[in-house]
């Protein structure tokens, strides 16, 4: 029952959390180009306007794509927080993250097409170094449980502190800011229009964007769990990594996406391999 | 309340303009002017565009290329010629491969003059827009038949 509740709470929640977050992005990033910005909640205004739109459908399997991925994202966040096993949640995050790019190549647009190709390439780019940091957080805490991590009170960022920081360089990538933001930036402004939802429109494409906060909440919860030992400090730590990952989004151009790829790589090679490689000594296997 | 008045996303389109108006519907979005105070977001898609802002006169070409935008943008939407050129013609309304303005092709809601149109009187056509985009809202709310009807609000039941 209790879990039943926290995780309507969660589903409830996390949106707003997300969107907020979303919210304040665009007021900062306005602030740093030295302009007034939107209201605070100029994010849900523009989700509740795309439900009021008409929505354009390509074809019939569009729809479903985008239901499964708002449903998974969400699913992803209850396991997640609701003391579920986070190796489970990260592979449910990469099912959600594939209907979407199902979804963006079911279309015949070619801006669509070449953004769910390129958000395959990020998603093989990411996910050696997401694998990583739950192995770390296993060898920290000897367990896979949300619950279990943090109630550890093991401050993981010390033992961790490569896998963090590696973990930090892939962070763009999954909330689809400067640097990384090859398959699918924030608005239509680079030269894949809006790449993987080009061709979402109305309805879906709000349905996208909720699914965009639930999956913020979730990154910044795994931030969290660096900094479990103590919930001020993490939630601290959490929001920081957010105003982070907005002043880099300011001040980066984007990379093109072969050094995106190979650099993920090699960070996740030599800062996450090599922490666990210490790790897995000193504590002498 | 419609939230379609909170967040216009604006689609603009440079059908053969000599590149005045656009620079000045541009600059709606920089530090000064600053209209995404109001929400406007400057989309590339028109998928996701809710008013298309157009510059320069429509010719030939470019005709199919326009009426291709206008049929991809989801409804409500609203249609802003900015520049005379885009209104009459301006001083290409009698070259042969021009047909005129906009409204040959479009239906225009709001016309914006000016050789360039100022920043100021753009945003005001906009906040202009806005206002006709919450009407067509209202008449989409009236006229939809998909859409999940209140039995006791007899006022949805009017159909025209």
């Amino acid at each position: 029952m209790k879990i039943i509740l926290g995780v309507i709470l969660y589903i409830v929640a996390a949106p707003l959390v997300g969107g907020i977050l979303a919210g304040i992005d665009r007021v900062l990033s306005a602030k740093l180009q030295s302009r007034v910005g939107p209201p605070l909640l100029q994010p849900f205004y523009d989700v509740l306007k795309l439900f009021e739109k008409r929505t354009m459908i390509v074809n019939r399997f569009q729809n479903a794509y985008a239901w499964c991925h708002v449903i998974f994202m969400a699913m992803t966040g209850a396991f997640f927080f609701e003391g579920g096993d986070i190796l489970l949640a990260v592979f449910a995050l990469t099912l959600a993250g594939i209907f979407l790019i199902l979804g963006a190549y079911s279309s015949n647009s070619p801006y669509s097409y070449l953004g769910a190709e390129r958000e395959l390439v990020l998603m093989l780019a990411y996910e050696p170094m997401v694998i990583l940091t739950m192995v770390g957080m296993y060898m920290v805490a000897q367990s896979f449980s949300f619950m279990e991590i943090a109630a550890s009170q093991r401050p993981i960022i010390l033992y961790l502190p490569g896998v963090f920081l590696g973990f930090l360089y892939i962070l763009p990538m999954k909330l689809r800011k400067s640097p990384f933001d090859i398959s699918s930036s924030h608005h239509a402004h680079q030269e894949l229009v809006r790449g993987l939802t080009s061709d979402f429109s109305g309805s879906m494409l709000a349905l996208i964007e909720i699914a965009h906060w639930y999956e913020t909440t979730l990154l910044l919860g795994l931030v969290y769990l660096f900094f479990s030992f103590n919930p001020v400090v993490g939630v601290c730590a959490a929001f920081g990594t957010y105003f982070l990952g907005i002043l880099v989004d300011n001040s980066y151009a984007r990379l093109k996406w072969e050094l995106a790829f190979t650099s993920a790589w090699g960070i996740a090679l030599v800062l996450g391999g090599g922490n666990l490689a210490i790790l897995y000594f000193i504590a002498g296997g | 309340m419609s939230f379609i008045a909170k967040s216009p996303w604006i689609l603009h389109y440079d059908g053969s303009s000599c590149n005045g108006c656009d620079i000045e519907t541009l600059a709606c979005l920089t530090p000064v002017y600053d209209i995404e105070r109001f929400g406007v977001i400057n989309t590339g898609n028109p998928k996701h565009a809710d008013i298309l802002i157009v510059t320069g006169s429509v010719n030939h070409q470019n005709r199919d290329v326009l009426l291709n935008i206008y049929n991809q943008m989801p409804d409500p939407k609203a249609v802003i010629a900015v520049g005379i050129c885009a209104i009459t013609g301006g001083i290409f309304a009698e070259c042969y491969n021009v047909l005129g303005g906009v409204d040959k092709v479009l239906p225009v809601d709001i016309y914006v003059p000016g050789c360039a149109a100022r920043p100021e009187a753009i945003i005001d056509g906009i906040v202009k827009a806005i206002g006709i985009l919450e009407m067509k809202h209202q008449n989409m709310r009236i006229k939809s038949k998909w859409r999940l009807r209140w039995p006791w609000k007899s006022e949805l039941k009017f159909s025209y």
